[in-house]
């Protein structure tokens, strides 16, 4: 859809404008009227050219700050910034930044172009310039057919685009984008999140982009924010997230499928987990702490057990996963499940059904196997365990130790 | 069978018809439409009073069809200056009265739906409560106001119908607030944010984004001022002097004469009454267009 040729045609103008501006958030809060605060004291800097995601659960405040980032929602407390500029009491039509809607929004009315001429007709840009943007931005998104239709005769993707064009054609200080893609089928979706991520390569504009789901998270932020309850827990590269996750909220909101939980303790240097002594890393405070703790391990951080010298866990298969060229197998573990709120949060965050049929008191561990091996449901299987993978959470706060 | 196949059948039995569905259906179309002939007795007789001719209308032959068709007692009404002036006095009036009415509704719909302001919580009820003052009990002070203002009948030159004019769209403001601001209530917030967002303040969103898909919300709201206006008496009769007078006043004076035949009487208000009938055909079909169409997801 983006062509090498309308890319470079874009070039030249990109410089001869202002460019994208970072936008920066100091102690930003927002209180509803009836005391709900829906925002609490994020700070968060986002680089010039720099795609960030604000992810959570629903309810979590990040469309509100998008929206506080825009204006379109007051600012209960703290200051906002676009570029060098305090914008924080100022109207969203003096902010010079472009918006995405979650519905498109498109004006129904209008063509295809005006839709996509609104926003320099009402900044004033001159006619010829207006319709040599317009057709531009067109060719870019595959949209020169549709110039003269109505909304209501474009198909979901249709839409989709002159959403996303009537933003790009602005060349704002940034986009602001609220779950773009999250009304389109799942395969559309998949295609629409690599043309964004081609988009913003070409264009180097500033973005932040809301959604739910950490895998569109994952995938197109250069840095994500996750936000719970109008908190900032971390904002870090998807890799730092994934790698070390500050608390048990991001470990298990990050990462599909999600982190397995279990109770454990730690004394002596070694962790046990589910009757398995696990070395901790040496020279990290926690080597010489004796105490109960939370162990985190990824799907990915078990094998088939190898002469390897990794702690061994035999388990019982419960179900067994097979995708091809991978394997999911889920058992229980001889130890106690975890249920705080944070990994009930981040699980009921990423979809109802995750949530397991049967109660169970023990935990259970998902793990991501290869397929070469044979794996039957109750037949005994010896795993290891990557003792540099292990995560420890503090069962009280959830912070993550070591 | 298919299990498709098995699903329509069950389908089509799945309404239980009894054996005397058809009778009953029979019956209760016949009764709506005696119903229907009860209520349309006096517009039939209004109809073939007004196109018999002077010497075929009589009492005892109202329910008779005209023997030839004759359109002298239009013609008739038409020539008497009450009603011919009277039809176009409602015209002035009635036009500026009802578009005037639903621009100013429309503004203060929009507002209140979409652009909310500290106090809006306050200022619709308000407006709206207008709606539920009877004529008669503003209408001394409003005489009284209006005299004072020189815009009643007698001194001024229009005849009063310039401050009937005032006063009809001023009255009209909270029905077509209310018209308008349920109609764009139904807007997505999203799309006049998105305008915000390209750059639009107030003003030129609600030109460009909101009134575009207002027409239903104008149907409705011409319709209904353009018949209240348009059939008002009591204002109409206070505020204007003999030249000023609408067309319901001039039906009026001449019915309440003795010697006016019949059919001319009958002509005189069917004359009164079509435009408004016009209007409702003409902007009825903008009720149901659906403008929204495309905006949203899908």
């Amino acid at each position: 859809m983006v062509t090498e040729k309308t890319a470079k045609a874009e070039q030249p103008d990109k410089t001869s404008t202002i460019g994208p501006a970072g936008i920066r958030l100091e102690r930003v809060s927002k209180r509803f009227r009836g005391g709900v605060t829906a925002v609490d004291e994020v700070d968060l800097e986002v680089q010039p050219g720099e795609f960030v995601v604000l992810v959570g659960p629903s309810g979590c405040g990040k469309s509100t700050v998008l929206r506080m980032i825009a204006g379109l929602e007051d600012v209960s407390a703290g200051r906002v910034y676009i570029g060098d500029r305090d914008v924080t009491n100022e109207l969203p039509q003096r902010r010079d930044v472009a918006m995405v809607f979650q519905s498109y929004a498109l004006y129904p009315r209008m063509t295809v172009r005006r839709n996509l001429g609104f926003g320099l007709r009402m900044r004033g840009t001159p006619r010829a310039e207006r319709e040599r943007r317009v057709a531009e931005v067109a060719q870019v998104l595959g949209l020169d057919h549709l110039l003269d239709r109505r909304p209501a005769a474009l198909s979901g993707g249709q839409r989709q685009r002159v959403a996303m064009g009537r933003a790009i054609v602005r060349e704002p200080k940034a986009f602001l984008m609220d779950e773009p893609l999250s009304n389109l089928d799942a395969k559309l979706r998949v295609s629409m999140r690599a043309q964004l991520s081609l988009l913003h390569q070409r264009l180097g504009a500033t973005t932040v982009y809301v959604t739910h789901d950490q895998i569109e998270a994952m995938t197109l932020g250069q840095r994500v924010a996750v936000l719970r309850d109008g908190s900032l827990q971390q904002y870090d590269t998807p890799q730092r997230l994934f790698r070390e996750p500050v608390n048990l909220f991001v470990a298990a909101f990050i990462g599909s499928p999600s982190m397995n939980f279990v109770q454990g303790s730690v004394s002596g240097g070694t962790a046990d987990l589910a009757g398995v002594r696990v070395p901790v890393p040496a020279g990290t405070p926690l080597a010489g702490a004796d105490r109960q703790v939370i162990i985190g391990v990824r799907p990915t951080a078990m094998a088939l057990a190898t002469a390897n010298g990794w702690p061994r866990l035999t388990v019982e298969p419960g179900i067994v996963e097979d995708l091809g060229d991978e394997r999911y197998v889920i058992f229980d573990v001889d130890a106690p499940q975890v249920d705080t709120d944070a990994t009930r949060a981040a699980v009921a965050a990423r979809s109802a059904d995750e949530t397991s049929l049967l109660a169970t008191e023990r935990a259970r561990f998902t793990v991501r196997l290869p397929t070469d091996v044979p794996v039957s449901v109750g037949e005994p299987l010896a795993l290891s365990v990557n003792p540099d993978r292990l995560h420890f959470f503090d069962p009280q706060t959830g912070a993550a130790l070591g | 069978m298919t299990v498709e196949a098995l699903e329509a059948d069950r389908g089509q039995a799945g309404k239980i018809r009894s054996r005397w569905s058809p009778y009953v259906s029979t019956v209760r179309y016949l009764v709506l439409f005696a119903l229907a002939c009860f209520f349309l007795m006096p517009v039939y007789v209004m109809v073939v009073t007004a196109l018999k001719d002077s010497v075929e209308v009589s009492v005892p032959g109202m329910w008779e069809l005209p023997q030839r068709l004759s359109l002298e007692s239009f013609q008739a009404a038409w020539d008497k200056p009450a009603i011919r002036r009277g039809f176009v006095n409602s015209v002035l009036l009635a036009v500026p009265a009802s578009l005037i009415s639903s621009m100013l509704g429309a503004a203060n719909g929009f507002v209140l739906a979409k652009w909310r302001f500290p106090g809006a919580n306050i200022v619709f009820p308000l407006i709206l409560f207008g709606m539920f003052i009877p004529y008669q009990a503003v209408l001394i002070p409003l005489t009284r106001f209006m005299t004072d203002l020189n815009l009643r009948g007698g001194n001024d030159p229009t005849g009063g119908l310039f401050g009937l004019t005032l006063i009809h769209i001023i009255y009209g403001l909270p029905i077509t607030t209310l018209i308008f601001r349920s109609y764009f209530a139904g807007i997505s917030d999203e799309i006049i944010e998105s305008s915000q967002v390209d750059g639009a303040g107030m003003l030129r969103t609600f030109f460009f984004v909101a009134l575009p898909v207002a027409p239903p919300a104008f149907g409705v709201s011409m319709i209904w001022q353009f018949t209240s206006v348009w059939n008002d008496f009591l204002f109409g009769f206070v505020m204007t002097s003999t030249q000023g007078w609408p067309i319901t006043i001039g039906l009026n004076n001449i019915a309440n004469v003795q010697t006016i035949p019949f059919n001319e009487a009958m002509a005189s208000a069917l004359l009164a009454s079509l435009p408004t009938l016009l209007v409702y055909v003409v902007l009825g079909r903008f009720f149901m267009r659906g403008l929204m169409a495309g905006a949203l997801k899908g």
